[in-house]
């Protein structure tokens, strides 16, 4: 974000601008199979939405592209490299599911979000004042301004959440990956959340790959809807996946119900 | 050793001086780690590596070395032992506690039973004995403190970021293995620092309870870490104070103090939205 000279775009520095690659992916826990040949592809500046049932293996395909679990069989490519060879990880920002911080001690909105920068300058360096920039400008772009030196504890559900959405862009990611990360959320934070991945997607060309059930918020600006059971299902446009009856903006409210029929 | 500076009752001797310094230095360090530890739920860690640390002395007791060297040794390995064991998920973070507070405990009592006529030395290690602070353990103390200081300000705010979130931290490719053991060792060393001032029973109190009272009142994390600083500095400055004229033990008054201000701050907070209601009748 600010740290860019104002109006130069980051170029994709990986080849064909696939951010993350998996290739007839198939994992299992235990006996179970979770995944099965599974493919799927991010490139800059698109904005891919994952969805399917509970227990379709989203999470699951998560982990695997990010790294946090080895596949049993096929490969994954994240920025051209097998996940775990990723050193420059600031590159890849993450909005976990349920964050696991409940914090014990209070931390502000600000402290929450500078974390978000560690990697990227280096965790033992101290913040210069283009990190305090960035680091503005991602609680900014969020709508969090005036609230950045509030205990996180004090804010809505839908704000805390927009934190953790404004550390994932204080990196200034290339990829941006998120984990059903409204649900629950009010539709004022819907809204900034919308307004500031196009942000992130048409000013800094990163590729976002956002699971969730609730994507009427966004059916305006996703590219591409992934469904997943297992095995993909679907992987075309909104525009596609309305040829095959079911409509994003439509049925929003039981997206799971509908997706139950695409086979 | 040196002479006494002309300071008031009960600070008027050599010995008494060198306690405050030993007493306020551990005020300042043990919470600064401390902060991190309660963030991290790990409240009890302290305790579980002081047990482990009164092994050493036992150790130290029965060959023969100055046991705070041996209790070190004994520190860093369960510290680093306990983050090992709850890295690798082989056991719950507390269940991994467990393990090494019980092992230590039991492996310092027989320590100790086997080195004889050391029941004096042995209890100066469990509650602590100021007074008796050479020069030496001072500067060890002071030693250990800065070394804190300096890997807090160097790794501050990783720790901060592996503490409040680990598993954003390990997607986001932060060092959460290296960190937290790293952390794990300097709660040893803050252990080893107090273990002569404060006793092992009671060091992990000065690492817990003044975070405790700070994170009640402070509405950031930083602004927590000072304020537990300060308040750690002052319970020990204010039980020292007391525990000389009242022949108390130092290291309980110290503690006794910290809650005090626990309950201080607490309570009121506690009454407040009562308060508030009954405005609203």
């Amino acid at each position: 974000m600010s740290a860019e000279p104002a109006g130069s775009h980051p170029q994709p520095r990986v080849p064909g601008g696939i951010l993350v690659r998996a290739e007839s992916l198939s994992f299992a826990y235990g006996p179970e199979p979770v995944l099965l040949d599974v493919g799927l592809e991010v490139r800059s500046s698109e904005f891919v939405a994952l969805v399917g049932p509970n227990g379709s293996g989203k999470s699951t395909l998560l982990k695997l592209l990010l790294g946090t679990l080895e596949p049993g069989a096929g490969r994954v490519e994240l920025l051209g490299r097998t996940p775990r060879d990723v050193d420059d990880r600031w590159r890849v920002g993450y909005v976990p599911q349920r964050p696991s911080l409940m914090s014990e001690v209070p931390a502000t909105v600000e402290e929450i979000v500078a974390a978000g920068r560690l990697r990227r300058r280096g965790w033992w360096r101290g913040m210069t004042s283009g990190d305090r920039d960035a680091v503005g400008h991602a609680i900014d772009s969020v709508g969090l301004g005036s609230l950045a030196t509030k205990p996180l504890h004090e804010l809505s559900i839908g704000q805390q959440q927009r934190a953790f959405i404004a550390r994932a862009f204080a990196g200034e990611p290339e990829l941006l990956v998120l984990d059903e990360p409204i649900a629950g959320v009010d539709a004022e934070s819907q809204r900034r959340f919308r307004d500031s991945l196009v942000h992130l997607i048409r000013h800094h060309g990163a590729g976002v790959l956002l699971v969730s059930h609730e994507l009427a918020a966004v059916a305006d600006v996703i590219d591409r809807v992934v469904v997943l059971k297992r095995r993909v299902v679907f992987d075309g446009t909104p525009a596609e996946l309305a040829e095959r009856g079911v409509s994003l903006g439509i049925h929003r409210d039981d997206l799971p119900l509908w997706l139950e029929d695409l086979r | 050793m040196t002479a006494a500076l002309p300071l008031p009752y009960p600070f008027d001797t050599a010995d008494a001086q060198r306690a405050m310094i030993a007493c306020v230095a551990v005020g300042v360090f043990a919470p600064m780690i401390g902060a991190f530890l309660v963030q991290k739920r790990l409240s009890l860690i302290g305790d579980g590596i002081a047990h482990v640390a009164f092994a050493g002395v036992g150790a130290g007791l029965l060959l023969g070395v100055w046991p705070v060297w041996t209790a070190l040794a004994f520190a860093m390995v369960g510290a680093v032992g306990v983050e090992l064991l709850r890295l690798s998920r082989k056991a719950a973070g507390d269940l991994a506690l467990a393990l090494f507070f019980y092992v230590g405990i039991a492996l310092g009592a027989v320590f100790a039973s086997r080195a004889g006529d050391v029941e004096l030395e042995t209890l100066s290690f469990l509650f602590g004995d100021p007074y008796s602070v050479t020069g030496a353990e001072i500067l060890t103390i002071v030693a250990l403190g800065i070394g804190v200081m300096i890997a807090m300000s160097v790794a501050g705010r990783a720790m901060f970021a592996v503490v409040t979130d680990e598993d954003w931290s390990r997607v986001s490719g932060l060092p959460v293995g290296p960190l937290s053991v790293a952390l794990a060792a300097l709660t040893a060393g803050v252990i080893i620092a107090g273990m002569r001032v404060v006793g092992v029973l009671l060091i992990a109190a000065m690492m817990v309870l003044p975070v405790a009272s700070a994170q009640l009142v402070a509405r950031s994390f930083r602004g927590t870490l000072r304020l537990a600083v300060a308040i750690g500095a002052i319970s020990s400055l204010v039980g020292l104070t007391v525990a000389r004229p009242l022949d108390l033990a130092p290291g309980g008054a110290i503690v006794f103090v910290a809650a005090a201000v626990f309950a201080a701050v607490s309570l009121p907070r506690r009454a407040a939205p009562r308060a508030l209601q009954q405005e609203a009748h």
